[in-house]
Protein backbone atom coordinates (compact mmCIF):
# COMPACT_ATOMS: atom_id res chain seq x y z
CA UNK A 1 0.00 0.00 0.00
CA UNK A 2 1.23 3.66 -0.98
CA UNK A 3 1.65 5.28 2.32
CA UNK A 4 -0.36 8.31 2.62
CA UNK A 5 2.07 11.68 2.23
CA UNK A 6 1.25 13.14 6.43
CA UNK A 7 0.35 10.02 7.43
CA UNK A 8 3.30 8.21 7.01
CA UNK A 9 5.53 10.61 7.96
CA UNK A 10 3.75 11.12 11.05
CA UNK A 11 4.56 7.52 11.91
CA UNK A 12 8.05 7.29 11.06
CA UNK A 13 8.58 9.85 13.39
CA UNK A 14 6.62 8.43 16.14
CA UNK A 15 8.02 4.93 15.85
CA UNK A 16 12.24 6.95 15.87
CA UNK A 17 11.08 8.52 18.95
CA UNK A 18 10.01 5.11 20.55
CA UNK A 19 13.35 3.78 19.21
CA UNK A 20 15.70 5.77 21.34
CA UNK A 21 13.29 4.17 24.07
CA UNK A 22 11.94 0.96 23.79
CA UNK A 23 15.09 -0.61 21.96
CA UNK A 24 12.90 -1.36 18.65
CA UNK A 25 14.48 -3.02 15.64
CA UNK A 26 15.34 -1.48 12.44
CA UNK A 27 17.34 1.33 11.96
CA UNK A 28 16.29 4.63 10.06
CA UNK A 29 13.28 6.17 9.27
CA UNK A 30 13.38 6.53 5.86
CA UNK A 31 13.28 4.00 2.85
CA UNK A 32 12.49 0.10 3.26
CA UNK A 33 9.23 -0.61 1.92
CA UNK A 34 6.30 1.21 1.70
CA UNK A 35 3.96 1.50 4.85
CA UNK A 36 6.57 0.70 6.83
CA UNK A 37 5.88 3.56 9.38
CA UNK A 38 2.51 2.63 9.46
CA UNK A 39 3.77 -1.03 10.64
CA UNK A 40 5.79 0.46 12.94
CA UNK A 41 3.18 2.13 14.11
CA UNK A 42 1.18 -1.07 15.10
CA UNK A 43 3.99 -2.74 16.56
CA UNK A 44 4.34 0.33 19.11
CA UNK A 45 0.45 -0.03 20.28
CA UNK A 46 0.99 -3.68 20.15
CA UNK A 47 4.12 -3.72 22.26
CA UNK A 48 2.81 -1.21 24.61
CA UNK A 49 -0.59 -3.38 25.58
CA UNK A 50 2.10 -5.75 26.47
CA UNK A 51 3.73 -4.02 28.75
CA UNK A 52 2.49 -3.26 32.58
CA UNK A 53 -0.03 -0.19 32.52
CA UNK A 54 1.29 3.00 34.13
CA UNK A 55 -1.87 3.44 35.72
CA UNK A 56 -1.63 4.11 39.70
CA UNK A 57 -4.71 2.53 41.40
CA UNK A 58 -5.03 5.53 43.87
CA UNK A 59 -7.76 5.10 45.96
CA UNK A 60 -7.41 1.10 46.08
CA UNK A 61 -3.40 1.89 46.62
CA UNK A 62 -1.66 4.39 48.27
CA UNK A 63 0.96 6.26 46.28
CA UNK A 64 4.64 5.73 47.47
CA UNK A 65 5.13 9.43 47.83
CA UNK A 66 8.80 11.11 47.71
CA UNK A 67 10.05 11.29 51.64
CA UNK A 68 10.20 15.45 50.85
CA UNK A 69 6.22 15.59 49.18
CA UNK A 70 4.69 18.87 50.59
CA UNK A 71 1.83 17.90 51.44
CA UNK A 72 0.49 20.18 54.03
CA UNK A 73 2.13 21.72 56.85
CA UNK A 74 2.37 20.10 60.32
CA UNK A 75 3.05 22.20 63.23
CA UNK A 76 5.00 21.30 66.49
CA UNK A 77 3.22 23.32 68.54
CA UNK A 78 5.80 22.46 71.60
CA UNK A 79 8.50 23.92 69.51
CA UNK A 80 6.55 27.37 69.01
CA UNK A 81 7.64 30.71 70.47
CA UNK A 82 5.15 32.57 68.46
CA UNK A 83 8.10 34.97 67.25
CA UNK A 84 5.43 35.34 64.41
CA UNK A 85 8.44 35.34 61.63
CA UNK A 86 5.80 32.25 59.71
CA UNK A 87 2.84 34.98 59.59
CA UNK A 88 4.75 37.31 58.29
CA UNK A 89 6.66 36.06 55.62
CA UNK A 90 3.70 34.16 54.34
CA UNK A 91 3.23 35.77 50.97
CA UNK A 92 -0.65 35.08 50.73
CA UNK A 93 -0.62 35.57 54.42
CA UNK A 94 -2.69 32.66 55.46
CA UNK A 95 -1.55 31.46 59.05
CA UNK A 96 -3.26 32.80 61.95
CA UNK A 97 -1.51 33.17 65.46
CA UNK A 98 -2.90 34.56 68.32
CA UNK A 99 -0.68 34.32 71.58
CA UNK A 100 -0.62 36.14 75.23
CA UNK A 101 1.97 37.26 77.72
CA UNK A 102 2.20 35.15 80.61
CA UNK A 103 4.40 35.93 83.66
CA UNK A 104 5.98 33.39 85.51
CA UNK A 105 7.22 34.24 89.20
CA UNK A 106 10.35 34.96 89.85
CA UNK A 107 12.72 32.03 90.95
CA UNK A 108 15.06 34.33 92.92
CA UNK A 109 14.28 37.46 94.96
CA UNK A 110 16.76 39.20 93.85
CA UNK A 111 15.15 38.89 90.02
CA UNK A 112 12.91 40.38 88.15
CA UNK A 113 9.58 38.34 87.05
CA UNK A 114 9.79 36.78 83.31
CA UNK A 115 7.38 36.98 80.62
CA UNK A 116 6.86 34.30 78.17
CA UNK A 117 4.20 34.00 75.30
CA UNK A 118 1.72 31.24 74.95
CA UNK A 119 0.04 30.27 72.13
CA UNK A 120 -3.74 30.78 71.97
CA UNK A 121 -4.23 29.97 67.94
CA UNK A 122 -2.29 28.90 65.06
CA UNK A 123 -4.19 28.22 61.75
CA UNK A 124 -3.10 27.69 58.45
CA UNK A 125 -5.88 28.43 55.90
CA UNK A 126 -4.82 25.66 53.13
CA UNK A 127 -7.49 27.21 50.78
CA UNK A 128 -5.56 30.37 50.62
CA UNK A 129 -1.90 28.24 50.81
CA UNK A 130 0.16 27.86 47.95
CA UNK A 131 2.95 25.85 49.45
CA UNK A 132 5.63 27.50 48.79
CA UNK A 133 7.06 26.62 52.26
CA UNK A 134 8.66 29.99 53.32
CA UNK A 135 7.23 29.34 56.75
CA UNK A 136 8.91 26.19 57.23
CA UNK A 137 12.20 27.18 55.85
CA UNK A 138 11.97 30.62 57.95
CA UNK A 139 10.89 29.34 61.70
CA UNK A 140 13.95 29.58 63.45
CA UNK A 141 12.63 26.94 66.29
CA UNK A 142 11.57 23.91 63.64
CA UNK A 143 8.05 24.29 65.05
CA UNK A 144 6.85 23.49 61.13
CA UNK A 145 7.66 20.63 59.49
CA UNK A 146 6.31 19.07 55.53
CA UNK A 147 4.30 16.36 55.69
CA UNK A 148 3.72 13.77 52.85
CA UNK A 149 -0.21 13.80 54.18
CA UNK A 150 -2.67 15.06 51.09
CA UNK A 151 -6.24 13.36 51.73
CA UNK A 152 -7.45 16.53 53.31
CA UNK A 153 -9.91 17.57 51.13
CA UNK A 154 -13.52 19.27 52.29
CA UNK A 155 -16.81 20.19 50.83
CA UNK A 156 -16.64 23.80 52.03
CA UNK A 157 -13.92 26.04 51.30
CA UNK A 158 -13.90 27.13 55.14
CA UNK A 159 -13.19 23.64 56.15
CA UNK A 160 -10.00 24.27 54.70
CA UNK A 161 -8.69 26.59 57.37
CA UNK A 162 -7.12 24.37 60.07
CA UNK A 163 -6.43 24.52 63.71
CA UNK A 164 -3.82 23.37 65.55
CA UNK A 165 -5.06 20.20 67.13
CA UNK A 166 -5.07 19.36 63.38
CA UNK A 167 -1.85 21.05 62.68
CA UNK A 168 -0.44 18.97 65.51
CA UNK A 169 -1.67 15.96 64.87
CA UNK A 170 -0.12 16.31 61.06
CA UNK A 171 3.41 16.10 62.70
CA UNK A 172 2.58 12.05 63.44
CA UNK A 173 2.99 11.69 59.91
CA UNK A 174 5.95 14.02 59.28
CA UNK A 175 8.93 11.33 57.93
CA UNK A 176 12.08 11.50 60.08
CA UNK A 177 14.68 13.73 58.50
CA UNK A 178 17.06 11.60 55.48
CA UNK A 179 19.88 10.44 57.95
CA UNK A 180 23.44 12.51 56.59
CA UNK A 181 26.23 11.34 53.81
CA UNK A 182 28.42 8.66 55.12
CA UNK A 183 30.95 11.56 55.26
CA UNK A 184 29.19 14.54 56.84
CA UNK A 185 30.07 16.25 59.35
CA UNK A 186 28.80 15.28 63.14
CA UNK A 187 24.87 17.16 63.99
CA UNK A 188 26.32 20.35 66.03
CA UNK A 189 24.15 18.43 69.67
CA UNK A 190 25.62 14.83 68.84
CA UNK A 191 29.27 16.59 68.57
CA UNK A 192 28.91 18.75 71.84
CA UNK A 193 27.25 15.66 73.99
CA UNK A 194 30.06 13.73 72.84
CA UNK A 195 32.75 16.47 73.75
CA UNK A 196 30.76 16.44 77.15
CA UNK A 197 30.66 12.62 77.24
CA UNK A 198 34.41 12.17 76.10
CA UNK A 199 35.73 14.75 79.10
CA UNK A 200 33.64 13.41 81.97
CA UNK A 201 35.17 9.92 80.90
CA UNK A 202 38.95 10.92 80.63
CA UNK A 203 38.32 12.52 84.16
CA UNK A 204 37.21 9.31 85.68
CA UNK A 205 39.76 7.54 83.91
CA UNK A 206 42.69 9.84 85.32
CA UNK A 207 40.63 9.00 88.96
CA UNK A 208 40.65 5.79 88.56
CA UNK A 209 44.54 5.67 87.77
CA UNK A 210 45.86 7.36 90.30
CA UNK A 211 46.93 5.19 93.27
CA UNK A 212 44.51 5.67 96.42
CA UNK A 213 45.45 6.86 99.70
CA UNK A 214 47.48 9.91 97.20
CA UNK A 215 46.09 13.43 96.84
CA UNK A 216 45.38 13.88 92.97
CA UNK A 217 48.18 16.81 92.67
CA UNK A 218 45.84 19.34 90.90
CA UNK B 1 -45.66 -25.82 12.97
CA UNK B 2 -41.90 -27.26 13.30
CA UNK B 3 -39.91 -25.53 11.13
CA UNK B 4 -42.26 -22.15 12.22
CA UNK B 5 -40.82 -22.51 15.94
CA UNK B 6 -37.26 -23.44 14.60
CA UNK B 7 -37.29 -20.77 12.43
CA UNK B 8 -38.45 -18.76 15.31
CA UNK B 9 -35.56 -19.78 17.53
CA UNK B 10 -33.11 -19.27 15.07
CA UNK B 11 -34.20 -15.55 14.81
CA UNK B 12 -33.54 -15.47 18.71
CA UNK B 13 -30.72 -16.80 18.50
CA UNK B 14 -29.40 -13.95 16.14
CA UNK B 15 -31.25 -11.70 18.45
CA UNK B 16 -29.20 -12.51 21.31
CA UNK B 17 -26.18 -12.65 19.59
CA UNK B 18 -26.65 -9.47 18.16
CA UNK B 19 -27.22 -8.05 21.60
CA UNK B 20 -24.33 -9.80 23.32
CA UNK B 21 -21.64 -9.65 20.84
CA UNK B 22 -21.30 -6.23 20.17
CA UNK B 23 -20.72 -5.16 24.08
CA UNK B 24 -18.15 -7.87 24.15
CA UNK B 25 -16.45 -6.03 21.10
CA UNK B 26 -16.71 -2.83 23.46
CA UNK B 27 -15.88 -3.74 25.93
CA UNK B 28 -12.51 -5.30 24.68
CA UNK B 29 -12.01 -2.04 22.84
CA UNK B 30 -12.36 -0.47 26.47
CA UNK B 31 -9.48 -2.57 27.73
CA UNK B 32 -7.74 -2.90 24.84
CA UNK B 33 -7.16 0.52 23.79
CA UNK B 34 -6.39 1.48 27.45
CA UNK B 35 -3.50 -1.33 27.55
CA UNK B 36 -2.10 0.01 24.31
CA UNK B 37 -2.16 3.53 25.55
CA UNK B 38 -0.74 2.04 28.90
CA UNK B 39 -3.74 2.64 31.56
CA UNK B 40 -5.71 0.24 32.73
CA UNK B 41 -9.10 0.88 31.37
CA UNK B 42 -12.60 0.55 33.36
CA UNK B 43 -11.89 -1.58 36.72
CA UNK B 44 -15.03 -1.20 38.91
CA UNK B 45 -18.12 -1.61 37.13
CA UNK B 46 -18.91 -5.31 38.07
CA UNK B 47 -16.40 -5.82 40.29
CA UNK B 48 -13.63 -7.62 38.23
CA UNK B 49 -11.60 -5.74 35.57
CA UNK B 50 -14.83 -3.49 34.95
CA UNK B 51 -16.60 -6.30 32.69
CA UNK B 52 -19.92 -4.42 33.19
CA UNK B 53 -19.01 -1.24 32.05
CA UNK B 54 -21.20 -0.71 29.16
CA UNK B 55 -23.96 -2.47 31.02
CA UNK B 56 -23.36 0.66 33.14
CA UNK B 57 -23.01 3.05 30.48
CA UNK B 58 -26.32 1.52 29.44
CA UNK B 59 -28.45 2.48 32.22
CA UNK B 60 -26.55 5.87 32.21
CA UNK B 61 -28.17 6.77 28.62
CA UNK B 62 -31.58 5.24 29.13
CA UNK B 63 -32.09 7.84 31.92
CA UNK B 64 -31.16 10.18 30.36
CA UNK B 65 -33.53 12.96 28.51
CA UNK B 66 -34.55 12.36 25.09
CA UNK B 67 -34.39 15.60 23.10
CA UNK B 68 -35.46 16.22 19.92
CA UNK B 69 -34.37 19.95 18.75
CA UNK B 70 -36.96 22.23 17.71
CA UNK B 71 -36.28 22.85 14.52
CA UNK B 72 -35.87 18.92 13.67
CA UNK B 73 -37.78 16.98 11.41
CA UNK B 74 -38.77 14.85 14.27
CA UNK B 75 -40.27 11.32 12.66
CA UNK B 76 -37.10 11.26 10.80
CA UNK B 77 -34.84 12.34 13.59
CA UNK B 78 -36.62 9.89 15.69
CA UNK B 79 -36.57 6.71 12.71
CA UNK B 80 -32.84 7.58 11.90
CA UNK B 81 -31.31 5.45 14.91
CA UNK B 82 -33.25 2.36 13.72
CA UNK B 83 -32.50 2.70 10.02
CA UNK B 84 -28.59 2.74 11.65
CA UNK B 85 -28.70 -0.45 13.60
CA UNK B 86 -31.59 -2.69 12.20
CA UNK B 87 -29.78 -3.42 9.48
CA UNK B 88 -26.52 -5.37 11.04
CA UNK B 89 -29.59 -7.35 12.30
CA UNK B 90 -30.87 -8.38 9.38
CA UNK B 91 -27.35 -9.16 7.92
CA UNK B 92 -26.50 -11.12 11.08
CA UNK B 93 -28.99 -13.45 10.02
CA UNK B 94 -27.71 -14.68 6.72
CA UNK B 95 -23.57 -14.83 7.88
CA UNK B 96 -23.29 -18.56 8.17
CA UNK B 97 -21.31 -20.03 11.10
CA UNK B 98 -20.62 -23.41 10.94
CA UNK B 99 -21.27 -26.06 8.58
CA UNK B 100 -24.65 -28.20 8.17
CA UNK B 101 -26.97 -25.18 8.64
CA UNK B 102 -25.06 -23.47 11.15
CA UNK B 103 -27.00 -20.11 10.44
CA UNK B 104 -30.06 -18.14 11.30
CA UNK B 105 -31.34 -18.57 7.28
CA UNK B 106 -28.94 -19.39 4.15
CA UNK B 107 -30.15 -17.64 1.77
CA UNK B 108 -28.91 -18.30 -2.38
CA UNK B 109 -28.03 -14.46 -2.92
CA UNK B 110 -26.43 -14.30 0.52
CA UNK B 111 -23.81 -11.82 -0.86
CA UNK B 112 -26.30 -9.85 -2.58
CA UNK B 113 -28.43 -9.70 0.30
CA UNK B 114 -25.56 -8.45 3.25
CA UNK B 115 -23.77 -5.83 0.92
CA UNK B 116 -27.33 -4.44 0.00
CA UNK B 117 -28.46 -3.85 3.95
CA UNK B 118 -25.50 -2.86 5.22
CA UNK B 119 -25.35 -0.27 2.59
CA UNK B 120 -28.93 1.10 4.18
CA UNK B 121 -26.93 1.15 7.61
CA UNK B 122 -25.30 4.23 6.68
CA UNK B 123 -28.43 5.60 5.79
CA UNK B 124 -29.18 6.05 9.27
CA UNK B 125 -26.13 8.73 9.54
CA UNK B 126 -28.04 10.52 6.47
CA UNK B 127 -30.73 10.81 7.99
CA UNK B 128 -29.75 11.73 11.27
CA UNK B 129 -27.50 14.55 10.17
CA UNK B 130 -30.39 15.73 7.46
CA UNK B 131 -32.86 15.78 10.27
CA UNK B 132 -31.12 17.53 13.43
CA UNK B 133 -31.49 20.88 11.94
CA UNK B 134 -27.53 21.68 12.57
CA UNK B 135 -24.88 22.83 10.59
CA UNK B 136 -22.40 20.03 11.95
CA UNK B 137 -24.83 17.27 11.55
CA UNK B 138 -25.77 18.37 7.81
CA UNK B 139 -21.53 18.30 7.59
CA UNK B 140 -21.18 14.86 9.45
CA UNK B 141 -24.26 13.31 7.07
CA UNK B 142 -22.70 14.76 3.75
CA UNK B 143 -19.63 13.21 4.52
CA UNK B 144 -20.88 9.98 5.61
CA UNK B 145 -22.47 10.06 1.79
CA UNK B 146 -19.31 10.61 0.31
CA UNK B 147 -17.91 7.92 2.12
CA UNK B 148 -20.33 5.77 1.57
CA UNK B 149 -20.33 6.87 -2.39
CA UNK B 150 -16.85 6.14 -2.28
CA UNK B 151 -16.16 2.58 -0.21
CA UNK B 152 -19.06 0.90 -1.49
CA UNK B 153 -17.60 0.59 -4.93
CA UNK B 154 -14.17 -1.04 -3.56
CA UNK B 155 -16.30 -3.07 -1.03
CA UNK B 156 -18.46 -4.70 -4.14
CA UNK B 157 -15.67 -5.23 -6.74
CA UNK B 158 -13.78 -6.89 -3.72
CA UNK B 159 -17.00 -8.78 -2.84
CA UNK B 160 -17.04 -10.00 -6.49
CA UNK B 161 -13.72 -10.78 -6.78
CA UNK B 162 -14.60 -14.00 -4.21
CA UNK B 163 -18.16 -14.74 -6.03
CA UNK B 164 -16.44 -15.01 -8.96
CA UNK B 165 -13.91 -17.42 -7.46
CA UNK B 166 -16.44 -19.67 -5.98
CA UNK B 167 -18.75 -19.51 -8.78
CA UNK B 168 -21.42 -18.84 -5.97
CA UNK B 169 -23.23 -15.64 -4.46
CA UNK B 170 -24.13 -17.85 -1.56
CA UNK B 171 -22.51 -17.62 1.42
CA UNK B 172 -22.92 -21.16 2.31
CA UNK B 173 -21.81 -21.77 -1.19
CA UNK B 174 -18.86 -19.78 -1.32
CA UNK B 175 -17.96 -21.58 2.07
CA UNK B 176 -18.30 -24.74 0.48
CA UNK B 177 -16.26 -23.89 -2.27
CA UNK B 178 -13.40 -22.70 0.08
CA UNK B 179 -9.91 -24.33 -0.22
CA UNK B 180 -6.88 -22.78 1.55
CA UNK B 181 -4.83 -21.61 -0.85
CA UNK B 182 -7.54 -18.99 -1.55
CA UNK B 183 -6.48 -16.89 1.39
CA UNK B 184 -3.32 -15.99 -0.49
CA UNK B 185 -4.92 -15.44 -3.70
CA UNK B 186 -7.65 -13.24 -2.35
CA UNK B 187 -5.88 -11.51 0.04
CA UNK B 188 -5.04 -8.03 -1.42
CA UNK B 189 -9.43 -8.60 -1.80
CA UNK B 190 -9.46 -9.34 1.53
CA UNK B 191 -7.75 -6.04 2.59
CA UNK B 192 -9.61 -3.76 0.05
CA UNK B 193 -13.33 -5.09 1.51
CA UNK B 194 -11.84 -5.13 5.26
CA UNK B 195 -10.71 -1.51 4.82
CA UNK B 196 -13.43 0.29 2.96
CA UNK B 197 -15.58 -1.89 5.42
CA UNK B 198 -13.99 0.27 8.14
CA UNK B 199 -14.46 3.18 6.03
CA UNK B 200 -18.39 2.59 5.99
CA UNK B 201 -18.20 1.83 9.35
CA UNK B 202 -16.81 5.52 9.97
CA UNK B 203 -14.31 4.03 12.28
CA UNK B 204 -10.90 5.45 12.61
CA UNK B 205 -8.86 6.20 10.68
CA UNK B 206 -11.56 6.97 8.30
CA UNK B 207 -13.89 8.41 11.06
CA UNK B 208 -14.56 12.23 9.36
CA UNK B 209 -18.24 12.04 9.53
CA UNK B 210 -17.86 12.55 13.47
CA UNK B 211 -14.77 14.17 13.66
CA UNK B 212 -15.22 15.37 17.39
CA UNK B 213 -12.17 17.87 16.71
CA UNK B 214 -13.91 19.66 13.41
CA UNK B 215 -17.64 18.62 13.07
CA UNK B 216 -18.69 18.09 17.20
CA UNK B 217 -19.59 14.50 16.91
CA UNK B 218 -21.48 14.73 12.84
CA UNK B 219 -24.70 13.47 12.31
CA UNK B 220 -24.96 12.60 16.09
CA UNK B 221 -24.68 15.91 17.47
CA UNK B 222 -28.07 16.33 18.66
CA UNK B 223 -28.91 13.27 19.41
CA UNK B 224 -29.13 12.03 23.44
CA UNK B 225 -29.68 9.11 25.71
CA UNK B 226 -31.04 5.84 24.23
CA UNK B 227 -30.67 7.30 20.60
CA UNK B 228 -27.62 8.25 21.12
CA UNK B 229 -26.74 4.85 22.70
CA UNK B 230 -28.46 3.03 19.64
CA UNK B 231 -25.68 4.82 17.19
CA UNK B 232 -23.08 3.61 19.12
CA UNK B 233 -24.32 0.22 19.53
CA UNK B 234 -24.89 -0.11 15.44
CA UNK B 235 -21.02 0.91 15.47
CA UNK B 236 -20.07 -2.15 16.94
CA UNK B 237 -22.70 -4.00 15.50
CA UNK B 238 -21.17 -3.03 12.28
CA UNK B 239 -18.02 -4.33 13.65
CA UNK B 240 -19.03 -7.24 14.34
CA UNK B 241 -21.06 -7.72 10.54
CA UNK B 242 -17.62 -6.78 8.89
CA UNK B 243 -14.99 -8.65 10.65
CA UNK B 244 -17.94 -11.67 10.38
CA UNK B 245 -18.45 -11.05 6.82
CA UNK B 246 -14.46 -10.46 5.88
CA UNK B 247 -14.12 -13.74 7.96
CA UNK B 248 -16.42 -15.86 5.95
CA UNK B 249 -15.68 -14.35 2.42
CA UNK B 250 -11.36 -14.18 2.61
CA UNK B 251 -10.52 -16.70 5.68
CA UNK B 252 -12.34 -19.63 4.99
CA UNK B 253 -15.26 -18.74 7.98
CA UNK B 254 -15.64 -22.49 9.40
CA UNK B 255 -12.64 -23.44 7.60
CA UNK B 256 -9.77 -25.08 9.87
CA UNK B 257 -8.77 -27.89 11.83
CA UNK B 258 -11.58 -30.75 13.32
CA UNK B 259 -13.94 -28.00 11.14
CA UNK B 260 -16.76 -30.68 11.30
CA UNK B 261 -17.30 -30.27 15.10
CA UNK B 262 -15.85 -26.99 15.78
CA UNK B 263 -16.65 -24.66 12.73
CA UNK B 264 -18.41 -22.57 14.92
CA UNK B 265 -15.70 -21.79 16.71
CA UNK B 266 -13.28 -21.18 13.70
CA UNK B 267 -16.05 -18.50 12.85
CA UNK B 268 -16.12 -16.69 15.99
CA UNK B 269 -12.12 -16.89 16.41
CA UNK B 270 -11.38 -15.40 12.80
CA UNK B 271 -14.25 -12.81 13.56
CA UNK B 272 -13.13 -11.71 17.01
CA UNK B 273 -9.16 -11.31 15.82
CA UNK B 274 -10.07 -9.14 12.82
CA UNK B 275 -12.34 -7.28 15.85
CA UNK B 276 -9.18 -6.58 17.69
CA UNK B 277 -7.65 -5.57 14.17
CA UNK B 278 -10.46 -3.07 14.16
CA UNK B 279 -9.80 -1.65 17.63
CA UNK B 280 -6.00 -2.15 17.22
CA UNK B 281 -6.04 0.17 13.97
CA UNK B 282 -8.03 2.64 16.34
CA UNK B 283 -5.15 2.86 18.82
CA UNK B 284 -2.25 3.09 16.57
CA UNK B 285 -3.67 5.43 13.37
CA UNK B 286 -4.62 9.74 13.75
CA UNK B 287 -7.64 10.15 11.77
CA UNK B 288 -7.07 11.29 7.51
CA UNK B 289 -8.18 14.22 6.26
CA UNK B 290 -11.36 14.24 3.83
CA UNK B 291 -9.38 15.00 0.84
CA UNK B 292 -6.89 12.17 1.81
CA UNK B 293 -9.92 9.78 2.18
CA UNK B 294 -11.07 10.43 -0.96
CA UNK B 295 -7.75 9.82 -2.79
CA UNK B 296 -7.58 6.74 -0.73
CA UNK B 297 -10.77 5.12 -2.29
CA UNK B 298 -10.39 6.18 -5.55
CA UNK B 299 -6.40 5.91 -6.29
CA UNK B 300 -6.06 2.78 -4.15
CA UNK B 301 -8.63 0.73 -3.43
CA UNK B 302 -10.28 1.05 -6.62
CA UNK B 303 -7.73 -0.09 -8.75
CA UNK B 304 -6.47 -2.33 -6.27
CA UNK B 305 -9.69 -4.29 -6.66
CA UNK B 306 -9.80 -4.03 -10.16
CA UNK B 307 -6.37 -5.89 -10.14
CA UNK B 308 -7.67 -8.57 -7.65
CA UNK B 309 -11.04 -8.80 -9.85
CA UNK B 310 -8.80 -9.42 -12.90
CA UNK B 311 -5.95 -11.80 -11.24
CA UNK B 312 -9.31 -14.00 -9.75
CA UNK B 313 -10.32 -13.95 -13.21
CA UNK B 314 -7.35 -15.24 -14.93
CA UNK B 315 -6.59 -17.92 -12.44
CA UNK B 316 -9.92 -18.89 -12.34
CA UNK B 317 -9.40 -19.49 -16.21
CA UNK B 318 -6.14 -20.98 -15.80
CA UNK B 319 -7.12 -24.02 -13.41
CA UNK B 320 -10.67 -24.61 -15.13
Amino acid sequence: MPPLPSGSADHSGRADHTHQHGGSAGSGSSGGFPGRGLAKGLAVTLRTMTRRSVTHQYPDAQPELPPRSRGVIALLEENCTVCMLCARECPDWCIYIDSHKETLPAVDPNARARTRNVLDRFAIDFSLCMYCGICIEVCPFDALFWSPEFEYAETDIHELTHEREKLREWMWTVPPPPALDPSAEEPKEIAAARKAADKLAAAEAAAAAMPPGEEPTL
Amino acid sequence: MITALEALLRCLAVLVVFLTFPLVIGQTEHKVMAHMQGRLGPMYAGGFHGWAQLVADGVKFAQKEDIVPAGADRRVFQLAPAVALLPYLLVLIAIPVGPGGFVGQALDAGLFFVLAVMGVGVLGSLMAGWASANKFSLLGGIRSAAQLLAYELPMLLAAASVAMAAGSVSLTGILGAFHWWWVPWQIVGGFVFFTAGLAELQRPPFDMPVADSEIIFGAYTEYTGLRFALFLLSEYAGILVLCALTAVLFLGGWHGPLSADLGWLWTLLKTFALAFVVIWLRVTYPRLREDQLMRFAWIVLIPLALAQLALTGIVKVVIS
